[in-house]
C-alpha cells in the first residue's frame, strides 16, 4: 500500500537576531508585564486589611446577585425567544413583521436605555400598574393572601433589571436561534418528512440536535455579553458585583474597589470562554475527521 | 398653572427639551465619530500583531483583546475615569508638586470606546486577514513593492471590503456604548433625556425619545452603510 505523500506546510522559519518586529514585540509585552506588576504592586502596597474585611462579603453577595440576574434572565429570554424566532421564521406577514420590529427594537438601542424605560419610565404608570392584582398566599404564622400588584413587582430594582434584561436577551437569543435553525440545509426537514415524521418531531429529533452546535458559539458569546451588560444594572441601585463596588468606591475613594471587581469579571469571563471552548471541542468530535 | 402638555414639553425652547436632547445627540454623535477612527486603526494594528510570526508581538495582541473582551464595559469606563487622574496626578507631581487633574468626560470616553472597539475590531479585522489568500502578498513582492506598499495598494483595499461587515456590526455596539459615558456625567443623549425626565417627572416620554433617537441613529447608519457598500460593490463591478 502507497501512502500517499500528504505535503503538509512547514512553519515559517523563525528569524534570527533582533528584526524590528521582535523588538516592538518584547517591547509590548514588557509593558503588559510591567502595567501587570505595577497592579500587584499597587494592591501589595494598598493592602488595606479593613477594607478587605468591610467589602469581601458584599462582593460575595454582589457576585450571587450578578449571576441570579444573568441566569434568571438568560432562561427567560430563551423562553421568551422561542415564539420571537417562530414569529422571524413564519411566512405570515403581519407574524414576521412584528418579530422583525421587536429583535430590532431590542439590537438598536441601548441595554442601558431599555434599563431606564423599565425602572425610570414604568414609574410614570404607577396607578396604572398598581390596578392590576392578584391575591397570592403567603406564608407568616398561617396561611395568608395579600394583594400583589404589577407595581410591587417594578418597584424592586432587581425584577427590573431582570425584565429588561430579559426582553433584550430575548431579541438576539432569537436571532441565534434563527440563524441556527436556518443553518440547517433543507434536505433534512425534506428526508425527514420522507421519512414520516412530522413537524415537531423532525424539529426535536433532526434539526435542533445539528442546529444547536451550531448556536452552542453565539449562546456561549451572549452569556459572555449578559455577564458583562449585567454591570450596568449597578446604576439602578440593584446592590450587584458592580453595585457592591460602586458602595465601596464611594465611601472610600479607594480605587481597589474597581480593580478587584475587574478582575473578578475578568476570570468569570475567561472560564466561561474557555469552558464553551471545550464543550465545543466536546460536542464536534464526531464531526473531526 | 396647568401641567404642560407632552407637546409643550417635547417643544424647542425654553419650555421644550427638544433642543437639550438634540445637543445631546450631537455629542453622541461626535464621541461615535471621534472614537471611531481611532478604534480602527488601533484594531488594524492589534490584527496586525495578531497574525505576526513573532510569539511576543502575538502575544501582547492577545492579552489586549481579552483584557479588553472581558471587562464589562462600564468596569472599563470607571477604572479609566477614576483610576487615570491618580495616575496621571502622580506622574505630574515629580514634576510640578501643586497639579491637580481632571479628566475630562469627553475624553475619558473616547479613550475607553476606542479601547473597547478597538479590541472588537481586530477580531473582524484578523478574520479579513485570513480570507486573504498568500498570493496576493507574493505578487505584491513578485512586482517590487515594498512590504509598507503591498499592505497599502493590494491588501488593504480587499481587506476593507471583506471586514466591512464586521466594522458595521462593531460600529452599531459604538453607537449604543455612547450611552454608557452618560453615567460618568457626559451631557449626550441619554444623560439630557435623563434630566428631563427627572425634572418634568415623564420618565417614560423621555427614555421613549431617547430609545427612538438611537434606533434612527441605528436606521441612519445603515442607511450609510448600505450607501458605501454599494459604491464599493460598484467599484468593484468596474475592474
Amino acid at each position: 500500500m502507497s501512502v500517499t505523500a500528504i505535503s503538509v506546510e512547514r512553519p515559517p522559519a523563525q528569524a534570527r537576531g533582533w528584526p524590528r518586529r521582535r523588538i516592538v514585540g518584547y517591547a509590548l509585552v514588557c509593558l503588559w508585564i510591567g502595567f501587570a506588576l505595577g497592579i500587584a504592586a499597587y494592591l501589595f502596597f494598598a493592602w488595606n486589611a479593613e477594607f478587605f474585611a468591610k467589602y469581601a462579603p458584599a462582593y460575595l453577595r454582589g457576585l450571587g446577585v450578578t449571576l441570579s440576574l444573568v441566569g434568571i434572565s438568560m432562561v427567560l429570554g430563551a423562553a421568551l425567544s422561542i415564539p420571537v424566532a417562530y414569529g422571524r421564521m413564519s411566512r405570515n406577514r403581519v407574524l414576521s413583521g412584528l418579530a422583525y420590529c421587536y429583535v430590532y427594537f431590542f439590537r438598536g438601542t441601548p441595554l442601558l436605555v431599555q434599563t431606564f424605560l423599565v425602572y425610570y419610565g414604568l414609574g410614570s404608570f404607577r396607578p396604572q400598574l398598581s390596578e392590576f392584582g392578584l391575591y397570592l398566599p403567603v406564608i407568616n404564622d398561617g396561611l395568608t393572601f395579600a394583594r400583589f400588584t404589577l407595581w410591587d413587582f417594578f418597584k424592586d430594582a432587581f425584577n427590573c433589571g431582570v425584565f429588561a434584561f430579559a426582553l433584550n436577551t430575548a431579541a438576539y437569543q432569537a436571532e441565534i436561534l434563527r440563524g441556527a435553525i436556518e443553518s440547517v440545509p433543507r434536505g433534512q426537514w425534506e428526508g425527514a418528512a420522507s421519512l414520516g415524521l412530522h413537524k415537531l418531531q423532525t424539529l426535536r429529533k433532526i434539526i435542533l440536535p445539528q442546529a444547536l452546535i451550531v448556536a452552542l458559539r453565539p449562546y456561549g458569546n451572549e452569556l459572555i455579553l449578559m455577564i458583562k451588560a449585567s454591570a450596568i444594572v449597578a446604576i439602578i441601585t440593584v446592590y450587584d458585583l458592580m453595585g457592591n463596588a460602586k458602595l465601596a468606591f464611594a465611601n472610600s475613594f479607594d480605587i481597589q474597589a474597581y480593580i478587584w471587581v475587574a478582575l473578578v469579571y475578568l476570570v468569570i469571563v475567561e472560564i466561561l470562554r474557555h469552558g464553551v471552548e471545550w464543550i465545543e471541542r466536546r460536542i464536534t468530535i464526531h464531526l473531526k475527521r | 398653572m396647568p401641567a404642560p402638555s407632552i407637546w409643550t414639553l417635547l417643544s424647542w425652547g425654553p419650555d421644550g427639551w427638544s433642543d437639550d436632547i438634540a445637543y445631546g445627540v450631537v455629542v453622541t454623535i461626535l464621541l461615535a465619530l471621534a472614537t471611531l477612527p481611532i478604534g480602527l486603526t488601533i484594531g488594524f494594528f492589534i490584527a496586525l500583531g495578531k497574525q505576526s510570526e513573532e510569539p511576543s508581538l502575538r502575544l501582547a495582541a492577545n492579552i489586549y483583546t481579552t483584557v479588553f473582551r472581558g471587562l464589562p464595559e462600564l468596569v472599563t469606563l470607571f477604572l479609566f475615569f477614576f483610576g487615570m487622574p491618580i495616575l496621571l496626578q502622580h506622574l505630574v507631581r515629580f514634576f510640578r508638586p501643586d497639579a491637580t487633574i481632571d479628566v475630562n468626560g469627553f475624553v475619558a470616553g473616547m479613550i475607553v470606546l476606542a479601547l473597547i472597539f478597538s479590541s472588537y475590531a481586530s477580531e473582524v479585522f484578523l478574520s479579513a486577514f485570513r480570507a486573504i489568500p498568500k498570493g496576493q502578498y507574493e505578487g505584491g513582492y513578485a512586482i517590487g513593492l515594498s512590504n509598507w506598499l503591498t499592505m497599502r495598494k493590494v491588501i488593504l483595499p480587499q481587506l476593507l471590503r471583506i471586514a466591512f461587515p464586521g466594522l458595521e456590526n462593531c460600529w452599531l455596539s459604538l453607537l449604543k456604548d455612547t450611552s454608557l459615558v452618560s453615567v460618568v456625567g457626559l451631557a449626550e443623549t441619554l444623560r439630557n433625556a435623563g434630566v428631563a425626565a427627572r425634572v418634568t417627572k415623564h420618565s417614560f416620554l423621555f427614555y421613549s425619545v431617547a430609545a427612538l433617537v438611537f434606533l434612527g441613529l441605528a436606521v441612519l447608519s445603515s442607511f450609510a452603510t448600505n450607501a458605501i457598500l454599494r459604491s464599493l460593490g460598484r467599484r468593484e463591478a468596474q475592474r
